[in-house]
């Protein structure tokens, strides 16, 4: 694995739509892209994709990896006049909506013929139309409605039901510097350094079991991590998410460095004795990282899975993203790199006396 | 025309870069789509492309000129930031409002970009009720410095959006394809369309550059051609998405109804004899036509009707909804029909239809 490789893989995980809810075909690739560096893997009830790469013959310990790979999305509330009316799904910007390419996925009658969704926009009126008083108002979602460009008739027949997903359409696109703007960064790059931790480890000795979870419905409410958690009740616990990274103009308190490495999170979601061991895998490997303080809610998998069962000892890893939650969400390739070769370095330096130490650290 | 040629040649120029003032990439393309259907072809001063077909009707002939603008609304590069962002301008006339989160391509060699949009969790309820304007916004191309930036991209550099074309739907009868520029490459693939047949008149199509910023092309064009009528070719305003019962529901145009004529805009009010000749034409190859709702707007044809001491001019127009945004939608059924009803009209037209009734 590498800056490329990952590059690779990420391609590949963007290209998938999965609102909220319909996250059936990134969990297909995920397994595909996850079966060479484990064992087993299995989808659970609620759409969770689960990956085992075992350890030793007696293995320690059992450490989980979550990566949501849900995205923010929109959802048909009414069909009219040919037209979709919709709601977020996740917390999206809908001033950034005007003038979007969406796909919409359909479930009515005649759905077969439309399996790779449906290519929509949605627009306003032109500047020409325009009030200037129009102009000094913010967008909301009640202003904007997807145009299919279908006939009305189709519309009609019921192909569009109310429920049915639409996905933000924003390609895989190369920038300056090892930069690539795409929707659904958040949390494909996460997905893409998990799978590249299984893939490091895979050339590596590790004592530990890993189960490497692509998560469901984080955007909505953690709630695939609340579930895998439960089931996998494992003994430590990474998330893998995305922050805000820096731009000029947001508040540089509530914003992490690009290409400076992950950010490891601090706080109290975050137990202190994994947060010790995430840092000094990065300190005695060379490996870069920045300081993240969360003083509560990380507002990631991290929250729910801390606190299943009898309570878990989590960590959090951060890849800085701009523009978080549009279709042009922009991540350094080598901070995903990054971050699937400290996580790696990390399970790698898990031993038998790692559990014993952690009651000290709180 | 077949329809998969219009579609394929409507791609080929809606993806084409070409903001106003540098139109050469679209004139490029459309100088190989017509030298086999020209008999002389011209660039001017300005980059104005001009295509002459002499008539086969009896002399003296009338000289029509045609005029479609090459040009579409885009972006101009005016400041690189220490941070590596780009600060820019819009050329033509674009609303910020719907530009959050947007991607272009910058200059010639086609940098891609991102107009980037603040987080939402970042927001305060104030800031997210805030009307975006063009302050706010940059461009982000991944540089992290002015330097680095500036090895790719300088001021003074054209951008557009980076919108490719699809098609929506190939229904025989509503084939509604999305892309960029369809203001106004949708007239230019029009024009090209009708440089298929010779007319009994002489043609003079006229690709016209910097429509966007003020119909500069087309003016000195007519000068040169002086012609005896002309019309426009466009891809005009169509508003026809469903609104509340409050708000007036007559649409400018709607898609999918047929070519629209203009009465009157904001540059022009059409010859009355032109736009007999029009719905005569219409009505004779049993064509469903509408009319541009007046006083929006205005096109090449109000720069040319007061060329040297005037020339009798209208507008056709295929309706497209969304311009001037990334992208639009039109109807491929209404590109043909304009094309046909054009083509006809240029079968029929004679001084009888440029004098001024008394």
């Amino acid at each position: 694995m590498d800056k490329a490789g990952i590059g690779q893989l990420l391609r590949q995980l963007v290209a998938i739509d999965g609102p909220s809810g319909i996250e059936a075909s990134v969990a297909s690739l995920v397994v595909d892209l996850a079966r060479d560096a484990v064992s087993e893997t299995r989808v659970d009830a609620l759409g969770n994709v689960i990956a085992l790469r075992r350890g030793a013959a007696n293995p320690p310990g059992r450490i989980m990896l979550a990566a949501h790979m849900d995205e923010v999305g929109l959802i048909v509330t009414k069909v009219e006049d040919g037209f979709l009316h919709v709601h977020e799904v996740g917390d999206l910007d809908p001033r950034a909506l005007l003038g979007q390419e969406v796909t919409v996925y359909p479930t009515g009658p005649g759905t077969e013929a439309y399996m790779k969704g449906l290519p929509g926009y949605i627009g306003g009126r032109p500047p020409h139309l325009t009030a200037p008083k129009d102009r000094d108002k913010a967008i909301s979602l009640a202003d904007l409605r997807v145009d299919l460009g279908l006939p009305r008739a189709i519309l009609e027949r019921g192909l569009i039901q109310v429920g049915d997903r639409v996905a933000v359409r924003g390609p895989y696109t190369e920038l300056l510097g090892g930069r690539v703007v795409s929707k659904a960064l958040d949390n494909r790059a996460s997905v893409a350094a998990m799978l590249g931790t299984l893939g490091y480890l895979a050339a590596m000795h590790h004592n530990w079991d890993v189960y490497a979870v692509a998560t469901i419905q984080e955007e909505t409410g953690l709630r695939g991590a609340i579930t895998s958690a439960f089931d996998i009740a494992p003994d430590v616990a990474v998330a893998i998410d995305v922050t805000h990274g820096k731009t000029s103009d947001l508040n540089s308190a509530e914003t992490m460095a690009m290409d400076k490495g992950p950010a490891i999170g601090w706080g109290p979601n975050l137990h202190p004795g994994v947060v010790a061991a995430l840092r000094k895998a990065g300190d005695e490997h060379e490996i870069p990282y920045v300081i993240e303080p969360l003083p509560g809610d990380s507002g990631t998998d991290a929250w729910a899975i801390q606190v299943a069962r009898e309570g878990i000892p989590t960590g959090l890893t951060s890849i800085p993203i701009r523009y978080m939650h549009s279709a042009t969400e922009l991540a350094v390739l080598a901070d995903i790199d990054r971050t699937a070769r400290l996580l790696a370095t990390f399970i790698g330096r898990l031993d038998d006396a790692f559990l014993a130490s952690l009651p000290e650290e709180v | 025309m077949m329809m998969t040629t219009l579609a394929e040649q409507l791609e080929r120029l809606s993806n084409a870069f070409g903001p106003s003032g540098r139109e050469r990439e679209v004139r490029a393309l459309l100088r190989d789509e017509i030298v086999e259907l020209a008999d002389r072809i011209e660039v001017d001063a300005l980059g104005n492309l001009i295509a002459y077909k002499t008539g086969d009707g009896p002399e003296p002939r009338l000289r029509v000129m045609l005029a479609a603008h090459m040009d579409e609304v885009g972006f101009m590069i005016t400041e690189v930031q220490k941070s590596g962002h780009l600060k820019f301008r819009p050329v033509g006339g674009l609303d910020p409002r719907m530009l959050l989160s947007k991607r272009l391509v910058i200059g010639d060699a086609r940098v891609p970009g991102v107009i980037g949009a603040p987080p939402p969790h970042l927001q305060t309820a104030k800031q997210a009720s805030r009307s975006v304007e063009l302050d706010d916004l940059a461009i982000d191309i991944g540089a992290t410095s002015d330097k680095e930036a500036a090895a790719k991209v300088k001021v003074g550099d054209y951008a557009v959006f980076a919108t490719q074309f699809t098609v929506l739907s190939q229904d025989s009868s509503w084939s509604t394809v999305r892309g960029k520029a369809f203001d106004d490459r949708a007239g230019c693939a029009v024009l090209v369309g009708l440089l298929a047949e010779r007319y009994p008149v002489d043609l003079v199509a006229v690709f016209t550059v910097q429509e966007e910023v003020g119909l500069r092309g087309a003016q000195v064009a007519a000068y040169r051609v002086e012609p005896d009528a002309a019309i426009a070719l466009e891809g005009t305003i169509c508003d026809d998405l469903p609104r509340p019962p409050e708000e007036d529901l007559t649409p400018v145009t709607r898609l999918g109804a047929g070519p629209a004529l203009t009465l009157m805009d904001r540059r022009l009010v059409s010859h009355p004899g032109l736009l007999k000749l029009l719905r005569d034409t219409a009505e004779a190859e049993g064509i469903t036509i509408q009319y541009k709702a007046p006083g929006l707007g205005g096109t090449d044809s109000g720069a040319i009707h007061l060329t040297r001491a005037g020339v009798p001019a209208t507008t056709v127009a295929v309706p497209c909804r969304y311009i001037h945004s990334p992208a639009s939608i039109l109807n491929l059924n209404d590109l043909e029909d304009t094309v046909r009803l054009v083509a006809a009209a240029l079968r029929q037209i004679g001084r009888e239809h440029l004098a001024r009734a008394g």
